[in-house]
């Protein structure tokens, strides 16, 4: 049993301490086939539908490398700046676990295809957003596990299970690791750089196209490394490795809990111990899992099934020229295009939103318009939902679409919020949902006309206010007039009327 | 990552003269995940620790600089196009399955952590 | 004994092309032999009497319309238990695969069936191809034909055994260190390794991953010829196939049968390495005769030495248990096969059930082999144990490529001894090792060999083999040398060696 340590806070931690952080990625991509064979990988399917005798390990099957997955590997590589190997293998990882189902993992080891790239991520500090160099260790190519469930004892959870049940579909995804070369001088920065580094990771690899990068779906999973030094000078200290840190927001909140952790055990005097480390969501600490002494050892060797591979100078240089804007230059270029300010365009970015407005602007909204639809009305939508924004179903066409409908005030902003509704309801589109709600502006002055009256009529006093030349009272008048009608009124129109009664 | 394995030796001895104890024979046994009796690791231990010194014959072939050979017909970049090929039904699969739920394998309950 | 099953296979398709006999006559003729006597030779362990006939049915059907399959279309054969058959079968000789019927076909047995040949069945063989003499089978061993206290070699012995006692004119094996090319020399048959590369791996269950290749067992030359064509080329589920025509095979068989033997031109290598100490008189006996046969037909015949054809056998037995503990590791009671629960554990874990099964399901040498190959792997081992080996590999390799540099082929017995008894060497692993020190380097260097009758020793009467061996993708070499040897010898004994066997007893 480890004795419990009352944690030093953050800011104590880092006072004395200086943290290393090293973060490793596993991002799924999003080939039509898996790694090694021609099964689907389609995420969510019924169990053990997307399977065959390669991907379930059955006796005799063979692998054969998906060329997709490693064109996807190469350009990922390129994107963070790698150098590409000439030459390179899988090796099998040797370990026996029942969700993998050859009892090795078909992986990369000594020879990964992209090594030793860098990337700069934009890292939001209280000075402002500061630029911060991440050095890549290397990116290596990999088959992901099936999924256990657990059955018995607390549902879901492996202690106290009874029996586990097993779904090799995702067994043979193609993945990509990313590891990062030890991150050193993020001083207390180094929560928000972590968080910085993963945005920034999502970015790159949807602006590549090479994966759906959904977090909550496990397509692109965190593991943390952290240890402490007593000085930017000293040796690194031991590290500790985080598991399966699936959110931005939890990659900030496991290095905070684990740099007051570490400080605390090294201020009690004690050593951190090297071993990988479970994260908890819900209670926002990590414990202990496997120390790294009881290990197991991989017995990596070169994977006799498969070819070497050998990506031609021309195919690397051909897929070089392919790649898209780097996400810094294309925020720039989008934020100078579009007029906005570093505040704006950081929350646009910030709530992941940057391609979706730029699709919006691109079907004629404007820029500041296709902003706000997707930062307030659409997060507050996909919050209530629980999904990332580009999951809820409407398209930044039929944003851009609704916001047509306001500019030429078919609709005002109200009305807007219903049409969102309707779109999100699967009622159609805006067009449609606009005609089916009846949610049209009335701007008749016959039907205008009428509720006008009835309003003067209502409130004396104010209509002798106005008459009186207090022209400012007459948004009481529009009020109810506005009430009357639902909101479904053109709001100019209904005072024009009103000051034509009155004077 | 290259670190992981680089953990303390679990069978420190010089490889020059290769003995193997019974006691390395049993961590080699849970590494394979085969549960050797008694009788069977005191059988298989000098077995073993004679094949070694005769296979160790490899180490007299002074081959620092000679590359390393896999296969016959070297070969290199061997790729399948990205499309998706019909799998096994769920009936096949499951079929040799020892006991099956939900569609499911079902395999008794899985102890540590996932690696 | 029905003649039809003495019959080569090439004799049976003549015969069902031109009417004579039906697939279904000549499948149920070896259907009735196997009945008869392989309660004795225990060459199966599994039959499929009514698919064979049904498949048999069907070549007729193909044949009356006039459209042959293949060359072969309806001459039945039996296929190494090592290969994976959709619906029927397969054990590896393990316990630990026990009831295992796979829901695919292995590319090999895809042909095999897309070329109209019935499957009689599955062979027996050394539990996982480990071995060389099917002792290691779970399910017992099988007999030699020509002595039945003795073994049919292995790991292939159930196919050599099958094809040696009539019941079946075809089988498949796997080479991994000699184990198609060691059965058919005990056994005075014909086997032949294909180059590495040249026959699908895909639904072979994997020994050793670089060295593995299925090929032909037959009682002659052409035989083994036909089939290799047909079981042979690029398979795009096998990354490791090599993506290039096979050479022809079957008209490097009538070249030599046209020059009736004459070798005028071909330069033959005999391996000094492989012949001297450790080999039984009769055997070296036969080789030299076979030697000053084939000079006297005109080959010129050298000695060439490759040094580094000692070390072959300790690389070997380096890399096929390093990548055996590997490809063995799924056999883990999860998925498939054999789930034994510990005994006196209450609500074991899956990694219990794991030990205990992976304990008692397989046998003492898959154990010992495991065991080895996780030691050449682990943590500070490798360096010195398989990467070593590989580099040896490396220099075998070269050996080959200096004396094909010389000469056509190389020649040497193709194995130490004739057939030895049951049990003899069963505990002795260095001593079964030693079998496959001439068979070895070619898996080593993916080239491509084969064994054809060279005689019996004088001392036991028991067959020995020839072996020839060719460089990669110049599998035709093989053929034309073979067939060539086989002619003259046959000439000499007044037909094929096998005719000399004992006749077994049986009900037939």
């Amino acid at each position: 049993m480890t004795a419990t340590t009352e944690l030093v806070s953050y800011d104590e931690a880092l006072a004395a301490f200086d943290p290393v952080l090293g973060l490793e990625v596993h991002v799924e991509l999003n080939t039509a086939s898996k790694m090694f064979c021609g099964c689907p990988t389609v995420f969510g399917a019924e169990p053990n539908t997307q399977v065959c005798p390669v991907c379930l390990g059955l006796p005799g099957a063979l692998p054969v490398v998906n060329g997709a997955a490693v064109e996807a590997a190469i350009r990922i590589g390129l994107a963070l700046n790698c150098n590409i190997a000439e030459w390179c293998r899988f090796a099998r990882k040797n370990y026996f676990y029942p969700d993998m189902p050859k009892n090795f993992q078909t992986s990369q080891y000594d020879e990964p295809i992209a090594f030793d790239g860098w990337t700069d991520v934009a890292v939001d500090t209280v000075d402002g957003v500061e630029s911060f160099r991440v050095e890549i260790e290397r990116a290596h190519m990999e088959e992901d596990t099936g999924k256990s469930l657990h059955v018995g004892g607390s549902t879901g959870r492996i202690h106290g299970a009874v029996h586990s049940l097993l779904d090799y579909n995702r067994a043979g995804v193609p993945l990509i690791e990313i590891v990062t070369k030890p991150i050193e001088g993020a001083g207390t920065n180094a929560p928000a750089v972590a968080r910085a580094y993963v945005a920034h990771l999502r970015e790159l690899l949807l602006g590549l196209g090479v994966s759906d990068v959904r977090m909550e779906q496990g397509s692109l999973r965190c593991d943390v490394n952290l240890s402490l030094r007593p000085a930017p000078s000293a040796p690194l200290g031991t590290r500790s490795e985080t598991k399966n840190v699936n959110s931005l927001r939890s990659v900030e909140r496991a290095v905070r809990y684990e740099v007051s952790r570490q400080a605390a055990v090294l201020t009690a005097g004690r050593h951190v111990v090297q071993e990988t480390r479970h994260w908890h969501e819900d209670t926002g600490v990590t414990t202990s899992g496997r120390s790294k002494e009881a290990a197991e050892d991989y017995r990596y060797f070169p994977e006799p099934d498969l070819a070497p591979i050998a990506p031609s100078r021309a195919w690397v240089e051909e897929l070089r020229a392919s790649l898209p804007e780097p996400p810094r230059e294309r925020r720039a270029r989008l934020q100078a295009e579009w007029g906005m300010s570093d505040l704006d365009m950081r929350d646009v970015v910030g709530a992941g939103a940057l391609p979706l407005v730029e699709q919006t602007v691109a079907a004629g909204a404007d820029p500041q318009a296709a902003k706000k639809w997707w930062l307030s009305e659409l997060a507050r939508r996909a919050n209530e939902r629980n999904v990332e924004l580009a999951e809820l179903p409407i398209t930044p066409a039929q944003v851009a679409e609704i916001q047509g409908l306001v500019d030429v005030n078919r609709v005002n902003d109200k009305l807007a919020r219903q049409v969102f509704d309707g779109v999100l309801a699967g009622e159609g589109t805006p067009e449609e949902v606009v005609v089916a709600r009846g949610l049209e502006v009335v701007s008749d002055d016959s039907a205008l006309g009428d509720a006008v009256d009835k309003a003067i009529a209502a409130n004396p006093d104010v209509a002798e206010k106005v008459r009186g030349g207090k022209v400012a009272a007459a948004g009481a008048l529009i009020g109810v007039v506005m009430k009357e009608m639902r909101g479904q009124a053109d709001a100019g129109r209904v005072r024009e009327l009103i000051i034509e009664r009155l004077t | 990552m290259a670190e992981d394995t680089s953990g303390p030796d679990p069978l420190d001895h010089p490889v020059a003269d290769p003995t193997i104890t019974r006691d390395e024979v049993a961590h080699l046994a849970h590494l394979a995940r085969i549960d050797l009796t008694d009788a069977e690791l005191d059988h298989l231990a000098p077995q073993l620790d004679q094949i070694l010194d005769a296979v160790a014959k490899v180490s007299e072939v002074a081959a620092g600089d000679i590359p390393p050979t896999s296969h016959a017909v070297p070969l290199t970049n061997v790729f399948r196009a990205d499309q998706v090929r019909p799998g096994l039904s769920v009936d096949e699969v499951l079929a040799g399955a020892p006991e099956s739920e939900q569609q499911r394998f079902r395999v008794p309950r899985i102890l540590g952590e996932e690696a | 004994m029905s003649d039809l099953v003495r019959m080569t296979a090439l004799q049976l398709a003549d015969a069902i092309a031109r009417g004579e006999t039906t697939s279904v006559e000549v499948t149920q003729a070896c259907l009735d032999r196997i009945v008869a006597v392989d309660e004795t030779v225990h060459a199966f362990l599994h039959v499929d009497a009514d698919g064979a006939l049904a498949a048999a049915r069907d070549s007729d059907q193909r044949r009356a319309a006039g459209r042959p399959a293949s060359a072969l279309d309806g001459v039945p054969i039996a296929v190494k238990d090592v290969l994976a058959t959709k619906g029927m079968p397969t054990t590896c000789g393990s316990r630990i695969l026990q009831g295992w019927v796979p829901p695919y076909d292995a590319t090999v047995v895809a042909r095999l069936r897309a070329a109209g040949l019935p499957i009689l069945g599955k062979t027996n063989m050394d539990e996982f191809a480990m071995g060389s003499s099917t002792e290691h089978s779970a399910y017992g061993p099988s007999r030699n034909p020509w002595d039945l206290d003795r073994v049919p070699g292995g790991s292939g012995g159930g196919s050599s055994a099958a094809v040696a006692a009539y019941e079946a004119p075809l089988a498949i094996g796997t080479d991994t260190g000699g184990s198609i090319r060691q059965p058919a020399a005990v056994t005075g048959t014909v086997g032949a390794k294909p180059t590495y590369g040249g026959v699908s791996r895909y639904g072979l269950v994997a020994l050793a991953s670089s060295l593995d290749q299925a090929g032909p067992c037959t009682r002659s030359v052409a035989d083994a010829a036909a089939l290799h064509e047909i079981i042979g080329g690029h398979d795009p589920m096998d990354s490791t196939s090599i993506d290039q025509p096979l050479p022809a095979l079957r008209d490097a068989v009538a070249g030599a049968e046209r020059s009736g033997g004459d070798l005028s031109g071909l330069r033959v290598g005999v391996v000094k390495e492989l012949g001297g100490e450790g080999y039984q008189d009769g055997v070296r006996a036969r080789f030299d005769e076979v030697t000053k046969l084939i000079t006297d037909a005109g080959a010129q015949v050298v000695e060439v030495s490759c040094p580094h054809f000692d070390y072959a056998l300790g690389a070997y037995y380096l890399i096929l248990p390093s990548e055996a503990s590997s490809n063995l590791a799924k056999f883990d009671a999860m998925r498939y096969g054999l789930r034994l629960l510990p005994e006196g554990v209450e609500a074991p874990s899956a990694e219990q059930v794991m030990t205990a099964t992976r304990a008692a399901g397989f046998g003492a040498e898959v154990k010992r082999r495991i065991i080895l190959g996780t030691y050449a792997l682990s943590s500070g081992y490798y360096d010195a144990y398989y990467g070593q080996a590989q580099k040896v590999r490396t220099l075998v390799a070269r050996d080959f490529e200096a004396a094909f540099a010389q000469v056509d082929v190389l020649v040497s017995p193709t194995a130490p001894t004739t057939a030895f008894r049951i049990g003899d060497k069963l505990d002795d692993p260095l001593a079964m090792y030693l079998n496959d020190i001439a068979t070895i380097p070619a898996n080593l260097a993916g080239v491509a060999g084969i064994s054809v009758p060279s005689g019996l020793a004088d001392e036991d009467g028991l067959p020995a083999g020839l072996q020839v061996l060719a460089p990669a993708l110049a599998d035709d070499r093989l053929y034309r040398v073979g067939a060539a040897v086989e002619s003259l010898l046959h000439e000499r004994w007044g037909g094929p060696l096998l005719s000399q066997a004992p006749e077994l007893g049986g009900r037939s």
